[in-house]
């Protein structure tokens, strides 16, 4: 108890001296360098929207954008765990489209002879083999890195070519179409959105999440007799979090569906056509909810598991790590194994999404799912990253490309300016860490 | 002397070689309860490869070793733990970017009924083990990065004598140190002394051991040159040993000691 006395004294008379700026975020431990990555994310939205003729900042174009994040903020979220230890993969892309054709071919051409069309199971056999055959590619990378000790960065530039080439033996190069019709839920539109009374629901129960986490960590923080946030900042942070949360399931409320599909909807369901059309709100698109759904699970995984710790740990001081009893060489196998499952969802997501399994699909998205993590602060240098950071860096290089679509600027000139953001990016981030030591 | 007990660590002809260089050579040294043994020699003298396969960093490719006079199998540093030996390296072993509780524990983490890791409990366990042996450590919320030498070494001292270790390897305990913090380990060493564990001190200045130690084991060129108690020799003559390989009259000579003509 002594020691709580003596630690709040010591902070509050650090506190006396410095401005209420520093003060406020010491008092609401909000991270920084977050806040900074959302002010730059704000800002690229406010630019495009004036810049576009007030497009950007639309209900129906956020709903868009987080579609169209969701598949890379979910392989995002792996890369950190690979980044953190040192290693990179760079055969995410490739993964995703070989995983992405099996899955296709299972569900649009073997399933339905030993099944039957549109049977009820097919699209979780589907994804079931999908991520079994997602985890052993990576399993199989996790071996070679960790027992042969080939560099990550040579076994996955075998694999981007390996399994780029598999994808098209599966088909001999044909694009399989279409998918399966529970399966396609997975990749958003009209159908694959939860509407709007089971949206403010996922947003409430958010919500009370939010409150009894904060609650929780308190009790368990005053349990110990730890320091703990002043009263006011708990609130504040509690006000944001939930204002954020019902803000977004508004915005995803806000965009109806399509003319012509809600007209379908009203005449097979004997709806009388209102004047000025029916509005039917999409909500949350079910690939969104999968990302996030993803977020929290790795958040957790890497942050109250002990593989997390681990993760951590090895990244920070390999021979340490090794030296303190941890099991590194499995460690690496499951980090590659786990991302590999992760290629597998976000396989599912794309191929749901384009109602197809192509060739060409997930090319280049390794790039952006390392640029994601690395702009979302995750250090090459290993060690230092955040799943959230690395969903919201996935966010802000999806803003950036919608935006220059939006804007109708050719797609070399795009290639451009995202490389030279994720150089800019990463650049203020050395300065920005120079700075903080 | 205490030769009558079984030693608590009892190394025996060990060898070992890298490449075809023998880093150590039909290396023994021994370590009773309660004492405290110097190894010294010049950097690549072989002290800290010996060491490392008793810490089960290495693994040997000769020799025998008996922990209580049993024969005991280590091939890797969980194997060692299990016999109660903690080392603390010369190149502070700790994890930089996680805090002091999840070194403590790091590889024997608290975890709640659920299986989660229960951080809160394992930082109130800190900071009762960091409050003990360093009472002005404040930072716990930190990553060990932004620590001092002095409080990274205190972190890895509170490891090893969290999980109640029997034998102490301290590689260069106070190489990284300033000298009131050399002081705090000297305090802390005879300290653990009292509570009975044996200690390896191992280091190539013998400034920084020879009054905490009771016996030394002098290494030069991967062989044991000879042990001697500290009482029964002087600085000087430990100086001997290390750089010229010449043993003193009351120091025991081993296979690496210089050949009289």
């Amino acid at each position: 108890m002594a020691d709580t006395t003596h630690t709040a004294s010591f902070n509050r008379a650090r506190s006396a001296d410095e401005s209420p700026v520093k003060r406020f975020f010491r008092a609401t431990e909000i991270d920084t360098r977050l806040l900074g990555m959302v002010g730059a994310m704000l800002i690229i939205w406010i630019g495009f929207h004036f810049l576009s003729g007030g497009l950007f900042l639309t209900s129906r174009n956020l709903w868009n954008l987080s579609v169209q994040t969701a598949s890379i903020a979910v392989m995002a979220t792996g890369m950190v765990l690979v980044i953190v230890t040192r290693n990179i993969d760079l055969s995410v892309g490739s993964i995703l489209g070989f995983v992405g054709m099996i899955m296709g071919v299972l569900q649009a051409e073997l399933l339905p002879q030993l099944l039957g069309f549109n049977h009820p199971a097919t699209w979780i056999i589907t994804l079931f083999a999908g991520l079994l055959l997602g985890a052993a590619i990576g399993a199989l990378h996790g071996v070679i890195i960790a027992f042969l000790n080939v560099p990550s960065f040579i076994v996955t530039l075998g694999g981007l070519l390996v399994w780029r080439g598999a994808t098209w033996f599966v088909t001999s190069g044909r694009t399989v179409a279409p998918m399966d019709s529970t399966f396609r839920l997975m990749g958003g539109g009209t159908e694959g959105s939860i509407g709007a009374t089971a949206s403010w629901i996922v947003g409430l129960i958010a919500c009370i999440a939010i409150v009894a986490s904060i609650i929780h960590s308190r009790r368990q923080r005053k349990r110990f007799g730890f320091p703990r946030r002043p009263v006011w900042a708990e609130y504040f942070l509690s006000a944001v979090g939930c204002a954020l949360v019902l803000g977004a399931v508004a915005i995803a409320n806000n965009y109806g569906w399509p003319v012509n599909i809600a007209r379908k909807y009203a005449d097979a369901n004997g709806i009388a056509w209102p004047e000025g059309g029916l509005f039917i709100a999409h909500g949350i698109a079910i690939p969104v909810l999968i990302a996030i759904a993803i977020g929290i699970i790795m958040t957790f995984i890497s942050t109250r598991l002990r593989f997390g710790r681990y993760v951590f740990a090895l990244g920070g001081n390999p021979e340490a790590a090794e030296l303190a009893g941890i099991k590194t060489r499995w460690v690496t196998v499951r980090i590659f194994a786990l991302m590999g499952m992760l290629c597998a969802i976000a396989a599912a997501i794309s191929t749901a999404r384009l109602n197809a399994a192509t060739n060409a699909q997930g090319e280049l998205d390794e790039l952006y799912t390392i640029a994601a993590a690395v702009i979302g602060g995750t250090s090459l240098a290993g060690g230092m990253g955040t799943i959230a950071g690395a969903m919201l860096g996935a966010l802000v290089m999806q803003s950036l490309q919608s935006g220059m679509v939006l804007l109708g600027i050719d797609s070399p000139l795009q290639r451009i300016v995202v490389g030279m953001v994720l150089v800019t990016a990463v650049w203020l981030d050395t300065v920005y860490r120079a700075r903080a030591k | 002397m205490t030769e009558q007990r079984t030693p608590l660590v009892e190394m025996r002809n060990i060898s070992i070689s890298f490449g075809g260089i023998h880093a150590v050579d039909n290396a023994s040294v021994d370590l009773y309860p309660g004492e405290v043994v110097a190894l010294l020699g010049h950097n690549g003298a072989g002290k800290s490869t010996l060491i490392k396969i008793l810490s089960g960093a290495y693994r040997r490719d000769a020799g025998e070793i008996l922990i209580n006079g049993e024969p005991a199998e280590i091939g890797n540093p969980r194997d060692a733990k299990k016999y109660g030996i903690e080392t603390i390296y010369q190149t502070l072993a700790v994890a930089d970017n996680v805090d002091a509780a999840a070194n403590l524990y790091l590889g024997r983490e608290l975890r709640t009924p659920w299986g989660t890791l229960d951080d809160v409990a394992m930082e109130a366990k800190a900071r009762e083990v960091m409050g003990r042996l360093n009472p002005n450590f404040q930072r716990f919320k930190e990553p060990v990065k932004a620590l001092s030498g002095g409080q990274r070494q205190s972190v890895a001292i509170a490891r090893a004598i969290l999980f109640n270790a029997r034998i102490l390897i301290m590689d260069e305990p106070t190489a990284a140190l300033g000298p009131q913090e050399t002081a705090q380990v000297g305090e802390l060493i005879k300290q653990l002394k009292r509570e009975g564990i044996g200690i390896f001190l191992i280091s190539h200045d013998i400034h920084d051991v020879f009054d905490l130690a009771d016996r030394v084991s002098v290494m030069k060129n991967g062989q044991v040159v000879g042990h001697a108690r500290t009482e029964d020799v002087t600085k000087d003559e430990v100086l001997g040993m290390i750089i010229m390989g010449k043993v003193p009259a009351k120091a025991i000579p081993g296979p690496g000691a210089m050949q009289m003509a």
